[in-house]
């Protein structure tokens, strides 16, 4: 049970912390995409991700990734407890900039897939995925 | 125990048969067919018998109740994540195990013949009279002639080995017995059948008679065939049996649920299995 | 672990020069390290982290993986088959060991 001097104290810890200089701080997902990109802008053509508008299953989504020219490709899911998906690199004997994958979202969320394409310059677009809990299930 | 009246229930039967072929739905398209490869036609879609449904307009594979994207991962046998279990259980079937230094293959041949139709009448009434499904069949020849230990009912080695028998019957329809020894036991899971269990008062038919077609949350309800067994779910990403599947329907109207391998689901498995006579047996089906 | 069996699947015909469909396919429970067991504890994470495919040596593919790649992981891409030769793919576990399938392809 709290006692009032525990009430007080917290209550200045509280306002202490609140006083303090916090810059913004950047989410998990806004650091994976400075990991690929470095910061650089990306444009917002170029990329396209194909992926059903209702998941079947959170579980097991299907997805492909296309970005003619790329030489990589990330895909980030926001809203995922961790972001980072999967990155592809393209070699001397990739037929295309193309891959398809099954993922698990946790949740309705907007998928995100940057591509780096040949001349070095980002682009990315994103899709928002609905997550559904089913009815029943087992 | 109850029942429904025959009028209140075909009305609640057309009124789903409208919301499943209503032009609303997008999906599933109920005009869509199941073919394997390219090359293997599916039956999904049976005329109803009266002795058997006769408060279903037709019988429905639960393959065409999930979306697009589901089903076709279903055709492709690359594709099928449930296949990678299949060659599990070939490579099972061909090796030896316990005293008697045996492998399935020694006895019954290449599966694709020893095995052939096996499914498609699973469960099935042994010499003994006694009602047994495939996962028994396979222990009492693993325990009896083998001399090896029995598989856990819904262990890997025995789903694995279940898929790969119901792959032999593949295309196959549905034809389990139900009369003579068979009947009692068709009864009694006719009656589990139509019995509300559990907290929300739900049976089988509440849901799967009743209500396939329309969602439950956001799953679409299908008519809960049992002819696409061992299931690979999206959901847990592996095989699942039919029991452990019959076991988690149970335990979601918040009842207790009988037991994995017991006669009650054996029977509620002859009963179900029946209400799908003439579905094409799907070996390993893919679906939510 | 279950004995990991990979799969691959490439088009039966194509010419030198094509661009052809490359189909793989793998059983891994790709455990993502967030689930826990019956008992409470978290079940510790093991996935496919890294899967390559190389054709004749030269890369094809090169994807790092992370637990949010569903389980049984399925990847399909394109790789351009300028002669016949050998398709080499390698899937990298968490627990070091490594997965590997070779598939001949001849150009007609």
């Amino acid at each position: 049970m709290l006692t009032r001097r525990d009430t007080l104290a917290i209550g200045l810890g509280v306002s202490a912390v609140a006083m303090l200089p916090v810059t913004a701080s950047a989410t998990p997902v806004d650091d994976a995409i400075a990991a690929f990109t470095g910061g650089a802008d990306m444009a917002d053509s170029g990329v396209t991700i194909t992926a059903p508008e209702i998941a079947e299953n959170g579980n097991t989504v299907p997805i492909t990734i296309e970005a003619e020219g790329a030489s990589e490709i990330m895909i980030i899911a926001t809203g995922n407890p961790t972001p980072g998906v999967g990155r592809f690199m393209f070699g001397e004997a990739s037929g295309s900039s193309l891959i398809a994958t099954r993922m698990r979202l946790g949740r309705t969320q907007d998928v995100m897939a940057i591509a780096k394409l040949a001349d070095g310059s980002y682009a990315s677009t994103q899709v928002e995925v609905k997550v559904t809990i089913g009815g029943c299930g087992g | 125990m109850q029942h429904l009246k025959p009028a209140k229930s075909l009305a609640l039967a057309a009124a789903c048969m409208a919301m499943f072929t209503g032009v609303a739905f997008a999906d599933p398209d109920p005009t869509a067919e199941l073919v394997i490869d390219g090359e293997l036609h599916l039956v999904t879609r049976a005329p109803s018998e009266d002795d058997i449904t006769p408060y279903l307009p037709e019988r429905y594979s639960g393959w065409l109740f999930r979306s697009e994207g589901t089903r076709d991962i279903q055709m492709d046998d690359f594709e099928n994540p449930g296949l990678l279990t299949v060659d599990a259980g070939l490579a099972a079937w061909e090796t030896a195990e316990g005293t008697a230094g045996q492998s399935c293959q020694d006895c019954h041949g290449d599966i694709e013949d020893g095995m052939a139709g096996v499914r498609a009448i699973m469960p099935h009434v042994n010499a003994d009279g006694e009602l047994r499904s495939m996962e028994d069949y396979v222990n009492t020849c693993r325990t009896e002639r083998m001399g090896a230990e029995a598989w856990n009912w819904n262990g890997g080695d025995m789903i694995a080995m279940t898929a790969a028998i119901s792959m032999q019957s593949r295309g196959m329809p549905v034809a389990v017995a139900i009369d003579g020894e068979a009947a009692p036991y068709w009864e009694q899971g006719r009656d589990l059948y139509y019995t509300r269990f559990g907290q929300l008062e739900l049976s089988c038919a509440s849901c799967h008679e009743e209500s396939y077609g329309l969602n439950i949350r956001a799953d679409h309800l299908s008519q809960g065939q049992i002819n696409g067994f061992p299931t690979y779910r999206l959901k847990n990403a592996r095989l699942n049996s039919i029991h452990n599947r019959f076991r988690g329907c149970i335990r979601d109207t918040r009842a207790e649920t009988f037991s994995i391998g017991s006669d009650e689901l054996r029977a509620l498995e002859l009963y179900v299995a029946s209400r799908g006579t003439g579905l094409s047996v799907e070996g390993v089906a893919v679906r939510n | 672990m279950t004995e990991v069996r990979p799969r691959i699947r490439l088009p039966r015909r194509a010419s030198a020069g094509d661009s052809i469909v490359v189909k793989t396919l793998i059983n891994h429970t790709m455990e993502s390290g967030q689930r826990r067991n019956s008992a409470g504890e978290n079940i510790p994470r093991q996935i496919i982290n890294r899967f390559t495919c190389e054709f004749n040596g030269v890369m094809v593919i090169d994807a790092a993986l992370e637990p949010a790649i569903s389980a049984n992981p399925y990847m399909e891409f394109e790789a351009l088959v300028d002669q016949s030769g050998d398709f080499v793919f390698n899937w990298y576990d968490d627990n070091g060991e490594t997965y590997t399938a070779t598939e001949t392809f001849e150009v007609s």
